[in-house]
């Protein structure tokens, strides 16, 4: 029995958390709007949803057994997460075709090429994204029009920011607020995202500073930069409106690609919501989510290493 | 009250909370190490076929920063020799075969004590080390430089890692020691007043102190937040008196002493009797153990026999832990001794000695959060097994307090105390190159 003992370095117990948990959170958060996407947008929706997650899923696997020889951590859900956010991201009609090419770019390229869970210095979803954008601009940008928007026979549709830009009738809050509105397929209905991101607060996954100040920064710039002189700005058309909340309480929020102080969060979901308003409102991208949290993710290096906390006892000087 | 940041909440397991002490006896054998405390080794001031007696002095050096050792039982010295402890490097033992009359040595006596010299004196004679944390003899600690204004004697009855509860035990079995200890240290030491913290998951231990101090003005009982390492003596000394000791300075140089409340409990007995230290209460539990409790222990004696006496284990010890889970040493065997320092020995079965194995980090900064010393373990870890360990002494590498905080946060099951302690090895032995 005695040299049976096993040795280890303390602490000896470990808390509950484990990085699969996680992810397991996040998937669950993500339900309500996957629900309200495949209700808007039909089964489509919910086609590229099952492709996507089972296409990240695969690619993580097969690229880490054999391109990169690594161990396997399909387990860690981190790559289902990876797919489902995708999905949620894109265009509900794109093909299916497309969707798996993003699926391949997210994994393999953006996340496994720089080492995968942890190591990549962009979000893969929101970088395959936008690869998709450069790639298949016409397909990405043509929306689905939701079940019951502007009579039930309408197929397309614009996106709330595409009418902004290209005039034409505005859709009401309600139907923003709830999703009935063209976009991508999980961004539409900010009600299932915000109780995906209430649930994630519950569980302590995030925390708030990253989408709520993320938000606030938008409604109180585009509130200002209004397009009749300061202060005319509809504060509440640019919450609704676009990938924000999905963003902000989604994209914003993944740990690798977001800073690891309080400070550092706050500054960088500042600059997020500062980006996403002067692409939204000074060029001619409609949408600027996806940009802005691309190249804030690309800061926080920088944001890290300027701020390291107060450590204890450090003193006026620490 | 100041709260510290980070820190996290372990489950408490305080099963043996409401158990009181049992002395266990006379063991089959005692090995008494003479290395139980910082400073220099003790050299064995016996030899092998010597008899010895309860309290007699075993082992003593003439360096300032150590503390003499002595014999808990009465019998026959049967080896001097090094052996092997947790340390992994040998170290000088005293085996003694006792004959279980339990004879009082003839010095043992009340010590004279008319001065502040004198007390130190007494006091390092006692052979009292810092029982709670990292074995600092008492009287150096009790004699601080000259330049260091001390006011404040902090009595540390926090007793956060999960498991243990032999100070409790020391706080309803003993509280007018632990008051009588702190009154004679104020008095000998010129220090105003006293501060005891407690967690508030201790509310009995908590009343029965705030009742004894009623009336001793400068005694007071702080009832402090339950949050893991709320005893660590900086974040204690900060809940209490709001002061910081900066990183690389002692307590004393923000004005405070601390001590256990064992050890303070234990400066009144031995005012009083002259018994030094030979003995210490045990919590024993673990999820191996059969009959958990608090054991009144022989310094010397061998685990195994303490194990025995808590009725052996209900299933197959994986692991033993000298101490708490958080921060106690994993020992590998059950031959070893129990120590001045030892507040508990753990017994963990197969399922509760498994620890999930380390995944990539997942920059979730949890850990940063969860460092009660405000660094960032995370880039810490990843510092060291890359090897840049100047890098990681910037980032103050040397400040982690080894409270194993991170680890028990980070969902990607982080060696990081395991890393740091291998960068401040590196960078200690480097330094002093
Ligand atoms: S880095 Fe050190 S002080 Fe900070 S939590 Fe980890 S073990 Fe504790
Ligand atoms: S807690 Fe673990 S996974 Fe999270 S940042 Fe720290 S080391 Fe990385």
């Amino acid at each position: 029995m005695e040299n049976r003992l096993s040795m280890s370095s303390s602490p000896h117990i470990r808390g509950d958390v484990s990085t699969s948990r996680i992810m397991l959170d996040v998937l669950i958060a993500l339900v309500p709007a996957s629900l309200a996407g495949v209700y808007f947008f039909g089964l489509h929706a919910a086609l590229t949803i099952i492709i996507c997650i089972v296409s990240c899923v695969l690619f993580e696997y097969l690229s880490r057994k054999f391109l990169f020889k690594r161990g396997n951590t399909i387990s860690d859900l981190s790559a289902a997460v990876t797919g489902l956010l995708l999905a949620l991201n894109l265009p509900p009609a794109l093909p299916k075709w497309m969707a798996i090419v993003g699926c391949f770019f997210a994994i393999v390229v953006i996340k496994q090429l720089f080492g995968g869970i942890g190591q990549n210095f962009i979000n893969p979803a929101l970088g395959a994204r936008v690869i998709l954008l450069v790639a298949y601009g016409t397909r990405m940008t043509q929306w689905t029009a939701p079940r019951g928007f502007n009579g039930a026979d309408a197929v397309t549709a614009a996106t709330p920011l595409g009418i902004l830009k290209e005039g034409g009738e505005l859709p009401g809050y309600l139907g923003m607020f709830l999703g009935n509105i063209g976009g991508s397929l999980g961004e539409t209905s900010a009600l299932a995202l915000i109780i995906g991101g209430i649930y994630l607060l519950v569980r302590k996954v995030i925390t708030w500073e990253i989408p709520v100040i993320y938000i606030g920064t938008v409604a109180l710039l585009s509130w200002v930069l209004g397009p009749e002189g300061i202060f005319t700005g509809d504060p509440l058309f640019h919450i609704l409106a676009g990938g924000l909340m999905i963003g902000a309480i989604f994209m914003a929020t993944d740990y690798t690609t977001s800073p690891m102080t309080r400070k550092g969060a706050i500054i960088f979901a500042f600059g997020c919501g500062l980006l996403t308003v002067l692409f939204r409102l000074y060029t001619n991208m409609p949408e600027g989510v996806s940009y802005a949290i691309l190249l804030m993710n690309t800061a926080v290096p920088l944001i890290d290493r300027h701020t390291v906390p107060k450590r204890f006892g450090g003193g006026a000087n620490a | 009250m100041k709260l510290f940041k980070g820190g996290v909440h372990p489950p408490q397991r305080k099963n043996t909370a409401e158990m009181a002490t049992v002395a266990m006896g006379v063991p089959s054998v005692v090995i008494i190490p003479m290395v139980q405390h910082l400073g220099a080794p003790c050299q064995p001031k016996v030899k092998r076929g010597d008899t010895v007696k309860v309290g007699q002095p075993i082992g003593d050096s003439d360096a300032y920063v150590s503390a003499p050792i002595h014999s808990s039982v009465s019998g026959t010295v049967t080896k001097a020799e090094p052996l092997v402890l947790t340390g992994g490097k040998p170290v000088m033992c005293v085996e003694i075969k006792p004959d279980g009359l339990q004879e009082v040595f003839e010095g043992v006596k009340p010590p004279v004590v008319d001065s502040r010299e004198s007390f130190l004196a007494a006091i390092r004679a006692s052979g009292l080390t810092g029982l709670g944390g990292a074995g600092f003899p008492a009287h150096v600690k009790l004699n601080p430089p000259k330049d260091a204004k001390v006011d404040t004697l902090v009595i540390n009855a926090a007793e956060c890692e999960p498991y243990i509860t032999s100070d409790y035990r020391e706080c309803i079995e003993n509280t007018h020691g632990i008051i009588e200890g702190i009154l004679q240290v104020l008095k000998w030491t010129g220090i105003e007043k006293a501060m005891i913290g407690i967690e508030n998951n201790k509310p009995e231990a908590v009343k029965v102190l705030s009742q004894a101090v009623s009336g001793i003005p400068s005694i007071t009982v702080h009832s402090l937040p339950t949050r893991y390492p709320q005893g660590a003596e900086k974040t204690l000394i900060y809940a209490l008196t709001g002061r910081q000791v900066p990183s690389g300075k002692l307590p004393a140089d923000v004005g405070c002493i601390v001590m256990n409340v064992v050890s303070v409990a234990f400066v009144a007995s031995y005012l009083k009797t002259g018994m030094p230290l030979i003995k210490k209460r045990v919590t024993i539990d673990g999820s191996a153990v059969q009959n958990p409790g608090n054991v009144e222990v022989l310094i010397g004696t061998p685990i195994k026999e303490v194990f025995d006496f808590c009725g052996g284990f209900k299933s197959e010890p994986k692991k033993v832990i000298m101490g708490g889970p958080m921060m106690g040493v994993s020992l590998f065997s059950l031959d070893l001794p129990v120590l001045k320092l030892n507040n508990a020995l753990l017994a963990f079965d197969e399922d509760e000695s498994r620890i999930p194995g380390e995944t990539a980090c997942i920059r979730c900064a949890s850990c940063v959060r969860a460092c009660p010393m405000g660094l960032l373990p995370y880039e810490l870890d990843r510092l060291v097994n890359a090897k840049k360990f100047e890098e990681a002494q910037k980032l103050h590498i040397l400040d982690c307090v080894e409270c194993g905080c991170c680890v028990y946060a980070c969902p990607a099951k982080r060696l990081m105390v395991q890393s740091i302690r291998i960068g401040k090895d590196y960078l200690r032995r480097n330094a002093k190159k």
